[in-house]
């Protein structure tokens, strides 16, 4: 069980993480991601299957090409990586609630993650995309979507309480 | 590698750094956000915000850096609304949002891989039925529209307003927090 004194000060990590952001829309013009990788990564696999289907899809067509957020990811994944390792918390693991199996837990987390493929592709983003970035740019669209995750994710955790408790 | 892809590299080091070093790649601290047992999504992402949110307001007032190209993320009332609420519902499952499953998946944990293939083929399948979804995708368009611009208050006092909510919620969450 790993106590939460192990990982850093959430405020101060908010506070990096603040900065980033800044930076991010000061050198690169834009805000940080995580979701669109995904759309990236779906688009070019659409594209190696069917070339057609991917260029005559609207969705898809946007996400030909954009190697920005794919780099971002992988430094993503290599930051992640870093910092769990140098934190000695790189461990091959499952985390879950105490009254779920392993096999419980995975289903969840491939049922949670398709539904936040499919959110976030109908918000355009997620909680990097829009949250993060849009929040701080003062997006009401952004503030709208923000909004309706934690309505939506504190009814449910209310409802599959069995999952984590 | 272009210097652009270069920095887009850098960028999400550092950000996947600071989501890792707070404890967001452990799903059970972000499911504990929604069972008030554990505040740790709320601190950080309130504290980015603000932090962002001043950083490029005062630095932008003051001259200092120009953010008017910086790219605002358009409003679409519906997708938006309906996207939050079905994202919302897959975090509770999942206990994991797109970045931090992957900041799971890169610390080992099988469950952060697990969602990030959910969120991969829930991306895939969303975008092939995009020809379907393409009217509900552009409804309820309103542009680039901003809480100043929606509210008709001056942008300072929209961002004096998010920072007092911000440390109301810091309050709130420390008093929750010293009576455990």
């Amino acid at each position: 069980m790993t106590s939460s004194r192990d990982y850093a000060n959430p405020y101060w990590c908010g506070f990096a993480l603040g900065l980033v952001l800044l930076s991010t829309y000061a050198l690169a013009g834009r805000g940080l991601g995580a979701s669109g990788a995904f759309a990236s990564a779906a688009s070019g696999l659409v594209a190696a299957a069917a070339p057609g289907v991917a260029g005559s899809n609207g969705y898809f067509a946007g996400y030909l090409g954009e190697r920005w957020l794919v780099f971002e990811m992988l430094g993503l994944l290599l930051g992640g990586l870093a910092s769990a390792w140098l934190s000695g918390r790189f461990r091959l693991s499952i985390r879950r609630g105490p009254a779920v199996g392993a096999r419980t837990r995975l289903a969840a987390a491939v049922a949670g993650g398709s539904m936040m493929g499919v959110g976030a592709m109908l918000a355009r983003g997620c909680t990097s995309g829009q949250a993060l970035t849009g929040g701080a740019l003062l997006s009401a669209g952004s503030w709208l979507f923000v909004s309706a995750v934690f309505l939506a994710g504190f009814a449910a955790a209310q409802l599959a309480g069995r999952l984590w408790r | 590698m272009s210097e652009s892809l270069l920095l887009a590299l850098l960028i999400g080091v550092a950000f996947g750094a600071a989501l890792e070093q707070a404890g967001l790649g452990d799903a059970r601290k972000l499911a504990g956000q929604f069972y008030l047992t554990d505040f740790t999504v709320l601190k950080v992402m309130l504290s980015a915000i603000v932090t962002a949110m001043l950083g490029a307001f005062w630095l932008g007032r003051l001259g200092l850096v120009d953010f008017s190209q910086v790219h605002v993320p358009e409003t679409f009332l519906w997708p938006q609304l309906a996207g939050g609420l079905v994202f919302g519902l897959g975090f509770a499952l999942a206990g994991l949002c797109p970045g931090t499953a992957c900041i799971a998946a890169a610390s080992g944990r099988l469950d952060g891989l697990a969602a990030a293939l959910g969120i991969f083929l829930g991306m895939l399948a969303a975008g092939l039925a995009f020809p379907a979804l393409e009217d509900f995708y552009g409804s309820g368009a309103r542009g680039v529209l901003t809480l100043p611009d929606a509210t008709a208050l001056p942008t300072g006092v929209v961002v004096l307003l998010v920072v007092l909510a911000a440390l109301g919620a810091f309050h709130l969450i420390a008093r929750r927090e010293q009576k455990r």
